[in-house]
């Protein structure tokens, strides 16, 4: 069974290789450009730049993780955030 | 004026140096006058291919030092007249190349020759970024291979960027060379095809080169395969690359090998 399926659906390797390229590529023209306009870490830098202008944040607290798809990729970033419980709890004590 | 080509690949071991003396030489055998520059310093080894190793004297950085001057360090080569070489250092360090220095030497050579084809080294540091930064055109010499294919794309992203060219916001002509192609193993799907390079890097296709013990012969010898082998399949593939270089229109095929009856007969028998 083994044998007979291994000679009929024997998968070529070519189109993995093209797919698994235009994967990769599609996102490493984005992130390498001319260096100037790295799209994640442009990204990263003005969400940080938000999230600094209205609490202090660590830059040890923070979490990022990048899953890079066909379709669609997902930027995760895990901003700890200590100030607002701190916040919230003096309000209650107000 | 001279045309300036840079022949460049991103990861090392794909082919520019072979293809930059198969190039080189089909052009001159062509009547093109041409001189192929080594950019490759501490590592040389175009000298090494081209069978001039033991003629060298001077070199590129000498000659971008002032210790010597452009006819001195010049290697003409012995088969085809209208063929010279200007080898790179082997001592040095890749600091030497200066961009004043690399600026005027290509300046000197495009007055002289109608075609200078710079042999860059692999990577994308300083030998790689001088090699490329003065081109008019390049050729990118690319495996059927992933990561042949992805260092090749970041090269064109340096080429559209970091080059003289692209700075004065001109557009650099780039053309593809598939290198050690195996129609079969393609057929079958157990390599990236043609097609699969192209769309995925989308320049222009120059040649494909196919997989041949002759390269490795002519490299043996010191002689570029268009001269040692000018009938083989690699010589004919790159003969024709040469053609297209010069404006030319020729249909990009994949030469095959041509079999004696011998020869013909003999795989018979074995399969």
């Amino acid at each position: 069974m083994t044998f007979l399926s291994s000679i009929f659906k024997r998968r070529s390797s070519a189109p993995v290789a093209r797919d698994r390229l235009q994967i990769l590529l599609a996102h490493e023209r984005i992130a390498v450009g001319d260096g100037k306009d790295d799209l994640l870490a442009k990204l990263h830098r003005e969400i940080m730049e938000v999230i600094k202008r209205h609490v202090a944040v660590d830059q040890d607290k923070v979490q990022i993780k990048m899953d890079r798809g066909a379709q669609c990729s997902v930027l995760e970033i895990d901003v700890e955030v200590p100030g607002l419980t701190d916040r919230a709890e003096n309000a209650k004590k107000d | 004026m001279a045309k300036v080509l840079v022949v460049t690949s991103g990861k090392g071991g794909v082919g520019k140096t072979t293809t930059t003396a198969a190039l080189g030489a089909a052009l001159a055998k062509a009547g093109q006058s041409v001189v192929l520059v080594d950019f490759d310093v501490g590592l040389r080894n175009l000298d090494l291919v081209m069978g001039a190793e033991r003629r060298v004297v001077f070199d590129l950085i000498n000659v971008i030092q002032g210790d010597a001057n452009l006819a001195q360090a010049l290697i003409k080569d012995k088969r085809v007249d209208t063929l010279s070489l200007l080898p790179a250092s082997q001592t040095r360090d890749k600091d030497a190349l200066t961009p004043e220095g690399v600026a005027k030497v290509i300046a000197d050579l495009s007055k002289k020759f109608d075609w200078v084809i710079c042999d860059s080294p692999a990577g994308i540091e300083r030998g790689a970024q001088m090699a490329m930064h003065h081109a008019d055109m390049a050729v990118i010499v690319t495996n059927p291979e992933v990561s042949s294919v992805r260092d090749s794309d970041r090269i064109i992203g340096m080429l559209d960027s970091t080059t003289e060219k692209a700075k004065a916001g001109e557009k650099m002509e780039k053309f593809l060379l598939i290198t050690r192609y195996d129609p079969q193993r393609a057929a079958r799907g157990d390599m990236l095809g043609t097609d699969d390079v192209l769309e995925i890097l989308s320049i222009p296709l120059l040649g494909i080169i196919p997989e041949s013990a002759d390269v490795l012969k002519a490299s043996n010898v010191g002689a570029p395969v268009t001269i040692a082998e000018p009938d083989s399949a690699p010589a004919r593939a790159y003969t024709e690359a040469a053609r297209r270089l010069m404006g030319e229109k020729v249909e990009v095929t994949i030469p095959t090998e041509r079999k004696g009856l011998f020869d013909w007969l003999f795989k018979r028998r074995v399969a």
